[in-house]
Formats: C-alpha cells, structure tokens, sequence
C-alpha cells in the first residue's frame, strides 16, 4: 500500500511537471505579445511603446525564457501559481473563490448518479426483460445522446424561466443565477435556500453519469450472476437477498468503479458546460472565460489544479479495487 | 480462432458429396465483419443515420436557401415557407441545420483523419523502436492524458485562437492518444510475431514490415476508434462553438445556433430544439456505427 501511493504520487507529480512545462512554453513562446495584446485594447489602437515596456515588466516577460521557466517552476513549487494578466488577481486567490463551487457540484452530482445509475443498473439485471429494463436501457441510450450543454440549457429555460414567467407552484421553481445565500453545512450540505439553486446544475451533472453507470452496472451484474460461485451459493440454498448482496453486487462494482474514475474526465467536461449555462461562479467557467481572454497564467494554473484533482480521483478509484476485490494487493507490482 | 467456432450462424456440416465448385466463395475479414455488423439492429440503425446525414450534407446545399440571407422575417414558427422557420436575424433555421451538419461532419472527418494519422505514425514508431523512443513519447502521452479532454482543448483554444482551422488543429492535438496507445500495443505484440521474423529474414525493411506486415494486423482497434472518434469530434466542436471560443459567427455551427437560441427561448424554442435534435442524431449514429464496429471486428479494450 505504501509503495502503490508512493509510485502513483510520483507518477502524479511528473504528470503535473509535464503538463506545466508543455503548456509553459505552448503559452510564452507564442508570437503574439499578450503586453501588446492589452496595450492596444485588443488590436484596436496602436500600443505606447512605454505602456507596453511597463506592462512586460509587470508580468515578468521582459526576460528571458529560460528564466522565466525557472522563476515559474520555482514559484510552483512554492504555491504561487503566478497572477492573472487580465484583474492582476493572484491565480491562487481565483482558485480558492472557484474550486470549493466545483467540488460541491461533482460531490453532489456523483452522489446522485452513483445512487440512482448502480441501483437502476441493478434493478434492470435483476427483472431482465421486464418494462423496467427497457425503460432504463433506452433512457441511457437517449441520454447519452443529448449533449450536456442542450440538457443543461433546455431545463434552465423549463424550470427556471418558463415556470417563473406562468406562476408554477413553487416546488418546480429554480433560480438559475449563480449560487445564492453561499451557506453551506459541514462544507457540502446546503442550507438556508442554497439548496434550490443547486438542484439544476446537480440533475443535469448527474444525467451524464447516471446513463453510462446504468449500462455498465446492468452489464457487469449480468455477467457476475452468470459465473460458478454465484450458482453454488444459489445450490446451497443461500435466499436470492443474499445472494445478491454478499456474491454478485461487490463482484460487480469493480467495472463500474473504474467508469466513476475515468469517467470523471467527463465529468469535468460537463461541470465546464454546466457551470457556464447556470452562470456558476466555480473552476469551469472560470477556465472558459480566461481562455476567452487570453489569460494565460489562470488557464495553466486552473488547467493544473483540475489535473491534480483528477489525478487523485483516479488513485482513489484505484485504492477501492483492493477493498472489492479482496485479490487485489496494492504494491506488488 | 475462436470465432471460427463461435459463429451465431454455423456454416452447416459440409456435404460428402460436395465438389469443390459447392464451397461459397472465401470469406475475407471485412466480409466477415460486415455479417455480423448487418445482424445487429442497433449498428444498422446508426449506420442509416450516418448516411442519411452524408446524404444531406452533400445534396441539402442544392435544395435549401442561402443560410445567411436574412431577408426573411424575424423568428417565424416553423411553416409558411421556412419548414423549421427563420432565427432572430430572419435566416432560414433549416438551411443553416442543413449547413450546420455538413460543417460538423466535416471537422468530424478532417479531425479524425489527422488524429489517426498522427496515432498510428506516433503509435508504431514507439512500438517499433522501444527502448527510450517509446518511452519519452508514451510519457509525454501520459502527460496530455492526465488532463481532461476539455481542459486541455480550452488551453489550446488560448493559443490557437478561434475559427474552423484553430478548432480542427486543437481536436486533432488533444484526440490521438488513444489511438497511439493501441497502435503501440499491437506493434509490441507483432514484432514478436513469426511472420515479422519471415519477413525481417528474407530482407524486407522497416518500414515495409510496419506498414505492410504489421499495420494491417493492428488496424482493428483503430476502426473501432476512429468512428467513435468522429462523433466526439462533432460534439466537442459543438461544445467550443457553444462556449464561445469555437467557430466564429456567423458561420452556421450547430453549436453556435443552440447558444444563439439562449436568449429567445419562450419566443421561439424552435431555435434550441431543430439544432438539438440534429447534434443528437449526428453523435447517435457515430456512437452506434462505433459499438457495432467494436462487436463485429471483435475488438476488446479500447
């Protein structure tokens, strides 16, 4: 176990060394001067050269590259992911503000679709060919079509907009505009009415997931009953409950585990769309709207901060193995 | 070959009698894998998709109106000459769903050539050489994995900038890996292989083994990949175009229609609903086609 940690934690960390010097020089090597850029309001007049000296001079690009590298990695290393070139805001500050929103919202939407994706899979395996089945299998084939940002967009218009304009009762009613009263219990639970402002953003993250987990669950259950173990515990008169619970479920959340780890790269897709259709103040949209502005520093620092998340999800996901699957010793390899 | 036994419709047990003329033609792998494609009701029905969506992407041009004419009335239900009606600028919203499939089947197409091209070449140099070759590039391919799809495409959009070039080339960077992860694996399992050997003896060169000998033993998973991969395209570029920072207005983006649509909803959901349901049934039918592939040419894991 300790040497499994230690070999992903490096493994993570040169992921993270890799991705920030790839970007690095993909951002400051460009030809376009981002000092010039903002000196001429966009390309809309022509630069003060002494504006611009300034302006280099304030960002740190007056130096070389090499220097500048190095400044940056030795910063990194100190936490400071460097400072926006659009508010001068420190990236770190923008991180703090942003990634509390998106780790709730993923917390929540995982919660969700894990709920409802593994025990409608479930449900499916158990009554196969029953209307429950067809009913869950189609509505996870049509759901995976449907591009989030539609689904996103379409329930704003219906229960935030359409329902305020024609006086629906009140519990169809959600407020689409940011997060509201930012009151949360223990972290995570909303209180206070913060509730109702993240019940849109949560379903439409959920969808997602709760379609894939669906399909892989009813899959992975139906391929577990069918194994020999599963036919012994049935022989020696163990009830169907049991059955289910000790021999057949624990065997089939493995597959589905590794869909929760790799899917949360999809996850992270989707928290972009969401965040921007439900104008969340979290990490997504902040990305969006920096790209949009050539900021580079906040793109690479936020763009950093998601693959470190990701990174540790998936080294969670891989420690779960060992605890479904009793064979699995972290370590050994 | 296990499918040799495996097969759902068994060939029946040959006749004693049976001259050699009776034997049915030989089977290649594409005949086999299309057998089985044909029985699988879903695959068909995204392959109709597919090519109802080529068909109106080539002939639609000729029969529908110029998607930036905006002479017509502002924000028409659909009917009374405009079928799906006319957007906020009076254009006529099936033109532009017409041109709209056409685009993205396009940065579909270019998107998914160029990340195949660059898997396999990157794929089969790494599989071939070992050694450090495959290990600085199966590393940097860690790398650029470890960050989320979209991340990683809004950070190239912040280099690259916008339009329909800027986005292909930033789809194209981000969308090879896993291709060259198979293309790796499936040249590391050949090279082993006796026919390489055959072929290294008699004096063939490298690059005639990887491209004649092995590709072709390795170009399965890559099918499977790069129909899925087509559909990905499409619905990452309608992801960019939505968030603003894809293909530049006014061109006719299914994405940039449904963001367009934002603001007139309750007048108008005509304007979300056509290019909703047009992206829907492009990713439907590349989704399916791709499945279907993946079953019948029998791959696993990619």
């Amino acid at each position: 176990m300790g040497s499994f940690l230690l070999r992903r934690s490096l493994q993570l960390i040169f992921v993270l060394w890799g991705g920030a010097t790839l970007l690095f020089f993909l951002f400051y090597a460009l030809p376009t001067n981002p000092a010039e850029q903002f000196a001429s309001g966009g390309g809309n007049r022509a630069p003060d050269p002494q504006v611009v000296a300034n302006l280099e001079h304030q960002m740190g690009i007056d130096k070389p590259l090499s220097e500048q590298y190095v400044n940056y990695m030795t910063d990194l290393l100190h936490g400071d992911l460097g400072t926006s070139y659009v508010t001068r805001e420190p990236v770190s500050d923008i991180v703090a503000e942003t990634l509390p929103h998106s780790l709730r919202l993923a917390f929540w939407a995982i919660l969700v679709e894990s709920a409802i994706g593994i025990s409608a899979g479930a449900l499916s395996a158990r009554k196969r060919n029953s209307a429950g089945d067809w009913v869950t299998t189609i509505t996870a084939v049509v759901l995976s079509a449907i591009p989030v940002f539609v689904l996103a967009y379409l329930i704003k218009q219906v229960t935030g907009v359409y329902a305020f304009q024609h006086d629906w009762p009140e519990w169809v009613r959600f407020p689409t505009l940011g997060y509201g009263p930012d009151e949360y219990a223990l972290g995570v639970v909303p209180i206070n009415g913060t509730w109702r402002y993240l019940v849109q953003p949560v379903f439409v993250l959920a969808s997602v997931g709760t379609a894939i987990l669906a399909r892989i669950t009813r899959t992975s259950m139906l391929e577990t009953m069918r194994l020999d173990h599963v036919r012994t515990a049935r022989a020696k008169g163990l009830t169907e409950k049991r059955v289910m619970r000790k021999h057949v479920r624990r065997n089939a959340m493995i597959p589905v585990v590794t869909v929760i780890g790799i899917d949360f790269g999809t996850l992270v897709g989707a928290a972009i769309l969401t965040e921007t259709v439900f104008n969340l103040p979290g990490l997504g949209s902040q990305i969006v709207n920096s790209a949009k502005a050539f900021d580079a520093p906040v793109v690479l620092g936020l763009t950093l901060i998601v693959t470190l998340v990701y990174g540790l999800a998936s080294m969670a996901v891989d420690i779960s193995y060992a605890y479904f699957d009793p064979r699995v010793k972290l370590g050994d390899d | 070959m296990s499918d040799l036994i495996l097969t759902p419709n068994p060939v029946p047990p040959p006749d004693v009698n049976a001259s050699l003329a009776d034997v049915g033609p030989s089977r290649s792998l594409a005949s086999d894998a299309w057998r089985r494609f044909k029985r699988n009701k879903l695959a068909m029905f995204g392959l109709v998709l597919v090519v109802f969506l080529a068909v109106v992407s080539l002939a639609g041009p000729f029969l529908v109106q110029d998607p930036l004419d905006t002479s017509g009335l502002a924000k028409q239900s659909p009917g009374n000459g405009h079928l799906m009606g006319t957007d906020s600028l009076g254009r006529d919203v099936m033109s532009r769903i017409v041109y709209g499939i056409r685009l993205s089947l396009f940065i579909g197409i270019v998107v998914t050539l160029i990340e195949t091209f660059i898997g396999i070449l990157v794929g089969a140099v790494a599989g071939w050489r070992r050694g450090w070759v495959d290990s600085v590039l199966m590393r940097f391919v860690d790398v650029l994995l470890g960050i989320p799809y979209l991340v990683l495409a809004l950070a190239m959009v912040t280099i690259i900038g916008k339009g329909v070039a800027a986005v292909i080339l930033t789809l194209a960077v981000t969308a090879w890996l896993q291709t060259a992860r198979n293309v790796r694996a499936g040249f590391l399992q050949a090279r082993e292989t006796e026919y390489v050997e055959a072929a290294k003896a008699v004096g063939v060169s490298s690059k005639r083994i990887m491209a004649r000998h092995i590709l072709p033993n390795v170009f399965q998973p890559v099918v499977v990949l790069a129909a899925v991969g087509v559909g990905s395209a499409i619905l990452a570029e309608a992801a960019l175009s939505f968030l603003g920072v894809g293909v530049k207005k006014p061109a006719p983006s299914l994405g940039l229609m449904i963001s367009e649509s934002q603001s007139s909803f309750s007048s108008a959901p005509h304007l979300l609903i056509f290019p909703g349901l047009a992206i829907a049934m492009t990713v439907l039918g590349f989704l399916l086609v791709g499945d279907g592939l993946r079953d019948a040419l029998d791959v696993k894991d990619t």
